[in-house]
């Protein structure tokens, strides 16, 4: 088997892909300006650091990575890569350059570029959160532990042409570089600036940055030579940051600003919907995240499936979405809904306290037990887990919430005699690419059920960790329907043993100025989270 | 004088010393994990472990303080976790807007507590004395954030006579200032009012108005520097209030003073920012309370320093 994507085969797949915008790409006219509020300060730019909520997507405009999303979408296409091939055993994979491709400091970006931005994510001196997500690239190891310079995977054909050798087959490897972690660097600038790279970030992206006032505002400048004709749309972005979520929200309704980045508080969230001058800008989009409460399947009586199930049917998720204003769906599994492999005619566990109290006499505990749950101490998390307490007590089991710091509630789960069960609002699992494999090996595979890791059910099931080794070397782009079938049978499989309840699917909502235009989908990005900076554009230059 | 301010700075480094200790102390006793919280959710567990070793977290207490001393002394607050950049210049690029926002609260609070202050003690008993009082009270006993967001909301949203929050133009500083100057003002109403109505019933100031001054020569040239003084020797003190006080003004209002910084640091166990807000924070409230009691004499020749 040989795959080939040309640019040309993209190309068509945009212009099919229409639904996107009302009007074609070339009828956008570039310019004018937006203004973007954060409530916390833009820690780095640098794209093998950044991992927040607000430089995410900055970190996407101004740096660019072999491979990318359709914009709105959890679609994959090529970005600077003009084509690639992947060998029959999936372990091969081939990138071709596009021409053209140049940094902001006017140097052409070349594959010697890409080996050493990746590089440079794995060296353990750089400090990247995202090192780990390059593990399948030959000679990870004695790279990741510093023993060796560089990844003898990777190498450079030529100019134009890079090559990655994997030690295993690995499905997701396009997803991962499409990751920020996987964007490309020049070597001069780095060099340059050394540890202070993330506050003068210079990549090949759609925007350059023109100024940072640190702690007050980020103003992005669009790059003349993008690669990208008539990409991006607006001449300039401001960002604003240290605004809580209610300011920038009276702002907007000001007209001060065009896009709260932290999105419509939930305290003012039923007076925006009502609001008629306001209430068409909301914007509804899916995030890939679930919230879940974890059960420690290594301390008593959770060893016991009857109890985990019990508990699965306890909660009466409905109640828990009025609580927090509806702002989320119910969830049966632990893929949410716009992952793919997601199990649409699951029905999963319903609300049933009468057969919960059954299963827990089936178990031996029909007069109940004390437990405890732990939360993050933010609202709404307390009140969540009051809500699931009081059902838990309706089927016997008393469970004494531990209102904690988010961090300590983190390090409780990472500890394997420590926390019952968790709530997991507020630190959820929210997929770093939308693959249903992100959302198994750190959090319910036996690899995260380690001291430190996420993994809080200490769920280890090594029947599943084979299969899910097995989904993720099915390569061939032609079995990925056979993949996401596997994957979803292994989801199902985890909730019959049910180490998790997932309770809810978070919903985001946010809200845009009349001025901004644009597909709705690109201020609720899957991917470019928040939002999709590029392709948004300004009415009043149109 | 010099001997005397000499034997103060010693102790104010001794005491900054001692706040480094306990802050230190604090923060290695919080069970979350830095290492972690640079890692992410993605990392394994080497990269935590070599993470944890280039920061030096895996070294007993003792020696983490002493290596975090031994760089301080040379003038190094160490770099942030997460921002990745040296703390003194996050520092220094947010203390001017602290310092701007606290000079703004002191005149506010000035303005506001010895106006009301005088007007109550020379109508003692009347109406207008009860309602300013009332005021005071109001302004002692409620939250900062609930005066911000009202202010916020009546002068900004309602009204548009200032912005709604962020930073630059005079008129950015003035609901901030007020909301930050209205406790101070509280108190220093009732100060005011209270040292006033004893100065003006002192022989002096009756022999003053006796020898035919105006009402208002005697309240300004002789009773006021009097009944001001115990205000000075306040001041001094108000800068420790304001330094709790702007973590929570400086959020509501989005201003870009260290306040913030160290409230976002709170939460992500950025321990470098912490300690260096927290250590520039005590220099600030030590050196506040050294320049009232430097003060002082000057205002009042009866107080010598010693």
């Amino acid at each position: 088997m040989r795959n080939l994507l040309l640019a040309g085969v993209a190309a068509a797949a945009l212009t099919v892909f229409s639904g996107l915008s009302p009007s074609s790409a070339e009828e956008i006219k570039q310019g004018g300006s937006m203004t973007v509020t954060y409530k916390d300060d833009v820690s780095t730019l640098d794209p093998a650091i950044g991992y927040d909520w607000q430089n995410w997507s900055m970190i996407k405009s101004l740096f660019d990575g072999l491979m990318d999303y359709q914009p709105g979408t959890t679609e994959l296409r090529p970005e600077i890569a003009e084509s690639y091939e992947i060998s029959e055993d999936g372990t091969v994979f081939t990138f071709k350059l596009r021409d053209g491709v140049k940094f902001h400091n006017g140097r052409a970006l070349t594959a010697e570029d890409v080996k050493y931005s990746i590089e440079r994510t794995v060296n353990p001196e750089t400090q990247s959160p995202g090192a780990g997500f390059f593990g399948s690239i030959k000679g990870f190891e004695e790279a990741s532990s510093g023993d060796a310079d560089g990844l003898s995977g990777i190498t450079v054909v030529d100019p134009h042409t890079i090559r990655f050798e994997l030690s295993r087959p690995d499905a997701t490897f396009l997803h991962v570089l499409a990751l920020n972690f996987a964007h490309v660097v020049p070597k001069e600038e780095v060099e340059k600036y050394g540890a202070d790279f993330g506050k003068h970030p210079v990549g090949s992206g759609a925007f350059k940055l023109s100024e940072w006032t640190l702690g007050q505002r980020l103003v992005f400048e669009r790059f003349e030579d993008y690669w990208n004709a008539g990409v991006p749309k607006l001449d300039q972005i401001v960002f604003e940051v240290g605004q809580e979520p209610v300011v920038a929200l009276l702002r907007l309704q000001n007209g001060e600003v065009d896009v709260p980045g932290d999105g419509i508080p939930p305290a003012k969230f039923i007076e925006v919907k009502n609001d008629p001058e306001f209430k068409d800008l909301i914007i509804q989009g899916g995030q890939l995240h679930t919230g879940y409460v974890t059960m420690n399947v290594t301390i008593a009586p959770f060893d016991k499936v009857e109890v985990r199930q019990a508990v699965n049917m306890a909660i009466n998720k409905d109640r828990i979405l009025r609580i927090i204003n509806g702002r989320a769906v119910a969830a049966n599994q632990p893929l949410p809904p716009s992952m793919p492999g997601y199990a649409a005619d699951y029905k999963g566990y319903g609300h049933d306290p009468e057969a919960a109290r059954k299963l827990l006499a089936d178990a031996g505990l029909a007069d109940g037990f004390d437990t405890e749950l732990y939360v993050a101490n933010t609202d709404p998390q307390p009140r969540i887990a009051q809500a699931i307490q009081q059902d838990l007590k309706a089927i016997g089991i008393n469970a004494a919430i531990k209102s904690l710091a988010q961090a300590n509630v983190i390090a409780a789960g990472g500890e394997k005699d420590q926390a019952p069960m968790i709530w997991s609002g507020g630190m959820a699992w929210i997929a770093d690419f939308p693959d249903p494999s992100n959302f198994y090996g750190p959090i319910l595979g036996c690899a995260g059920a380690v001291p430190g890791g996420w993994n809080w059910a200490w769920y280890c099931n090594a029947d599943l960790d084979a299969k899910a080794a097995e989904a993720d070397s099915m390569v061939d782009p032609d079995k990925a329907g056979e993949r996401e079938a596997m994957w979803r049978d292994i989801y199902l499989k985890v909730m019959e043993d049910a180490p998790w309840a997932p309770v809810f699917n978070e919903e985001r909502f946010t809200i845009r100025s009349g001025r901004i235009g644009g597909d709705d989908r690109l201020f609720v990005d899957p991917v470019h989270i928040p939002v999709h900076y590029d392709e948004v554009y300004a009415k009043d230059v149109q | 004088m010099a001997a005397y301010i000499i034997r103060r700075l010693i102790q104010t480094a001794l005491i900054l010393l001692g706040i480094s200790f306990v802050t230190f102390i604090l923060l290695y006793l919080v069970p979350a994990d830095p290492a972690r919280q640079i890692a992410g959710r993605s990392a394994t567990a080497e990269t935590v472990e070599n993470i944890r070793e280039q920061l030096g977290l895996n070294l007993p207490f003792y020696e983490q303080y002493l290596r975090y001393l031994a760089s301080l002394l040379q003038g190094d607050f160490g770099r942030s976790y997460l921002q990745k950049t040296e703390v003194s210049t996050l520092i220094a690029a947010r203390l001017p807007a602290s310092l701007l926002l606290m000079a703004g609260a002191i005149a506010c609070e000035l303005a506001f507590g010895l106006a009301m202050g005088i007007v109550a003690a020379l109508r003692r008993g009347s109406h207008t004395d009860n309602a300013l009082m009332i005021t005071s009270f109001i302004g002692v006993s409620a939250p900062q954030f609930v005066i911000g967001i009202l202010l916020l909301y009546v002068f900004a949203v309602k009204l548009g006579w200032f912005p709604i929050g962020g930073y630059g133009t005079f008129v950015h500083l003035v609901l901030p200032s007020v909301t930050l100057g209205f406790l101070g003002a509280g108190w220093y109403s009732r100060m005011m009012r209270s040292s006033l109505i004893d100065v003006l019933r002192q022989d002096y100031v009756r022999t003053a108005r006796a020898t035919g001054l105006s009402r208002a020569k005697v309240l300004f040239r002789h009773a006021m520097p009097n009944a001001i003084l115990p205000i000075v020797a306040m001041i001094g003190i108000d800068i420790g209030l304001f330094m709790s006080g702007i973590v929570v003004v400086e959020s509501v209002f989005g201003w870009p003073g260290i306040g913030q910084l160290a409230w976002q640091a709170i939460q992500r166990v950025d321990i470098p920012i912490i300690m260096g807000v927290t250590l520039v924070s005590a220099c600030a409230i030590v050196l506040g309370n050294l320049l009232a009691d430097l003060v002082t004499p000057l205002i009042d020749p009866r107080i010598k320093l010693r």
